[in-house]
């Protein structure tokens, strides 16, 4: 009735001596399942377009995105796909050039983020007691505290300053989420077999939290990852939007900056300010679908598929 | 009764730590931010005043930092706020509190909304799973998650008034009237409200879509479930009595836990709708260096959430017979 209950069973458990050989099992399945996963493959192919984008773009932009070199708010045309800013900028060349900084922030910030998870997560499981109970109040104290006025806060006395006090505020205010889902998978492998012959064989903490718990949770930390880095483009996009990154450097977010200050939507460059945001919800989305098919990997009952249809037939 | 006063606890325990964090983080910055601001308002504003400004911020040096720490606390339980230094020489208090009731009217409106049709949509989506509504909404709905809330704003805005002229630009009432009880004001409030509001709903929907419809999920493949199915109910009722009910509690968890991310969405989409409430005042105080009424707001903003939350684990404890009875 559920043949993807199969899926489940067959991947590797954690009660298999050796958790590393159990990770390496993994991920050719994980493959497998995201490649023919129909949401996956749109996301990658999205992601993998802003990659090249980012990685080529002094080959793609056709021109200087800083140069104001030409007529203010032109039209879209073959010159100018997008059309110009008002101040004379080529706003396609921008878009080009923005792709970078934006994918940066998302991967460092979200990268940060999810290490900030697993150590509080792991070490909150894994120690256990008295310092397990005060990780997770303060991890639910994180939970709830708002983080935009948080990162407002932060960033106003950093004084504007660049990419890198994003990545810190965003790392910052970003990592409960993650860490409240780490905490009890952790708690769930220690006390497998295969850990307690680690601690037989004389294997010290760390080694049995990097080389024995973290490759067991490889699915789930991943799925953490990419909930970070949209989390990340999110809130890049929204502090560069009001003005608290570095406007000098160029992306999409401080695109909507420049966009919004020189009213492109009131003054007929309303590409200036349609473009940029379409990229983030483009890149947002598809993180978010390859999110959604992770989910479905690790939980079958949340696929679309037509059994429902047989299931009333029979009943 | 025991699960209500362990959330009261962690109300406290929170609320204390929004406190103190609003006290660590100026100490924490190198080149110290607050004292720069203070020399650039020199002799703007008057002399008791900025006393009470260093005091506020601990540059009083004879003080250490306990000291400084328990007067901190002092000032804030006697709600005493300073003086804003941008719209000097109004109390941070009367500022803040003029911008209270816009946010949280927008608040409770479009997050009761949401929150309704998003459970009710969910539940029709894990009904029919698999269904044409199902392989539509779905995808959908994980995409919109990813939309920045302001860039919604924005293009509603470059639609509904710059292109087609139907609502207003943005702001709470139109330009030059003043704040009255009457019906004209109460439509004004409402045509300007009406743009930030669907923004919010729009963006907001689709997590209670998805996490409704996969808690729905669960619920259909359990016994009582299939039991109903062989009595013969109708399927109406079997949805929403018998799978949607059992469905929402985790969703009203949900609720609690997403009430940060509301709030943070619905401040930036203040700032695009230059919406008079806390969200834009925030910004106000963020690029004028107006630090006392910044930290002010986000105590304020914080506290909310906090109360918030309260209120839905309160709900969640009396709905849900299985928190009352373990203890």
């Amino acid at each position: 009735m559920y043949p993807e209950v199969a899926l489940q069973d067959s991947v590797p458990s954690e009660a298999q001596p050796g958790g590393r050989a159990a990770w390496l099992a993994r991920p050719g399945r994980v493959g497998r399942f995201l490649l023919s996963n129909r949401k996956a493959t749109l996301g990658f192919v999205i992601l993998g377009i802003f990659i090249v984008m980012a990685i080529f773009a002094p080959m793609i932009a056709p021109y200087d995105p800083n140069a104001t070199a030409f007529l203010p708010t032109l039209p879209p045309s073959h010159d100018h796909f997008l059309g110009t800013t008002s101040q004379g900028q080529d706003i396609f060349s921008q878009l080009i050039w923005g792709a970078r900084q934006t994918l940066l922030i998302g991967g460092i910030a979200g990268l940060a983020a999810t290490a900030l998870s697993v150590l509080v997560g792991v070490t909150a499981a894994y120690l256990g007691g008295l310092v397990d109970h005060i990780l997770s109040v303060i991890t639910d104290i994180f939970l709830v505290i708002p983080a935009l006025p948080l990162m407002l806060v932060i960033a106003a006395y950093a004084q504007g300053g660049g990419m890198w006090v994003l990545i810190t505020v965003i790392a910052v205010t970003g990592w409960s989420f993650g860490a409240r889902q780490i905490r009890p998978q952790a708690l769930s492998l220690r006390h497998r077999d295969f850990l307690e012959s680690a601690r037989v064989r004389g294997e010290n903490s760390a080694y049995i939290i990097v080389f024995e718990i973290l490759p067991n949770m490889i699915s789930l930390i991943v799925a953490i990852f990419l909930g970070a880095a949209l989390y990340a483009v999110l809130a890049a996009a929204g502090l560069q939007f009001i003005g608290l990154g570095n406007a000098d450097e160029i992306s999409w977010g401080t695109m909507l900056y420049w966009g919004e200050n020189n009213e492109a939507l009131l003054s007929g460059s309303p590409l200036w300010i349609m473009a940029p945001g379409a990229c983030i919800a483009l890149l947002g989305a598809s993180v978010a679908l390859i999110n959604y098919a992770v989910d479905e990997l690790g939980n079958p009952a949340l696929r679309t598929a037509r059994r429902q249809r047989g299931r009333r037939a029979a009943g | 009764m025991a699960v209500i006063i362990r959330r009261l606890e962690f109300f406290l325990l929170t609320l204390w730590a929004a406190i103190t964090l609003n006290f660590i983080i100026p100490r924490l910055m190198p080149g110290n931010p607050v004292s720069a601001m203070l020399a650039r308002y020199h002799g703007r504003i008057n002399p008791a005043a900025m006393k009470a400004l260093q005091v506020a911020f601990g540059l009083h040096t004879n003080q250490n930092v306990f000291q400084q720490y328990i007067e901190y606390l002092n000032n804030i339980i006697h709600g005493q706020f300073g003086t804003s230094v941008s719209y000097f020489p109004q109390p941070v208090m009367t500022v803040v509190t003029q911008a209270m009731p816009w946010t949280l009217g927008l608040a409770a409106i479009t997050t009761i909304i949401a929150f309704l049709l998003g459970t009710f949509i969910g539940m029709i989506v894990a009904w029919r799973r698999g269904g044409f509504v199902d392989g539509l909404a779905t995808p959908l709905f994980v995409i919109l998650s990813a939309v920045p809330y302001f860039w919604l704003g924005l293009m509603a805005i470059y639609l509904f008034s710059v292109h087609w002229h139907l609502l207003p630009l943005g702001f709470g009432y139109d330009e030059g009237s003043s704040i009255t009880f009457s019906w004209s004001f109460t439509t004004q409030v409402i045509s300007h409200a009406m743009l930030p509001a669907l923004t919010i709903i729009i963006t907001a929907i689709g997590g209670w879509i998805l996490t409704m419809r996969n808690n729905m999920v669960g619920t259909l493949s359990e016994d009582y479930v299939r039991m109903a199915r062989a009595k013969g109910l109708p399927p109406l009722r079997i949805m929403i009595l018998y799978a949607g009910r059992n469905a929402i509690l985790p969703n009203l968890t949900g609720f609690a836990l997403s009430m940060g991310f509301v709030v943070s969405g619905l401040l930036l989409t203040e700032i695009v709708f230059t919406y008079p409430g806390v969200g834009y005042l925030f910004l106000q105080a963020v690029s004028n260096e107006d630090y006392p009424l910044m930290q002010a707001l986000f105590l304020f903003v914080t506290v909310t959430v906090l109360v918030a939350v309260l209120l839905a684990d309160v709900a969640n404890a009396i709905l849900d017979p299985r928190t009352r009875a373990h203890h």
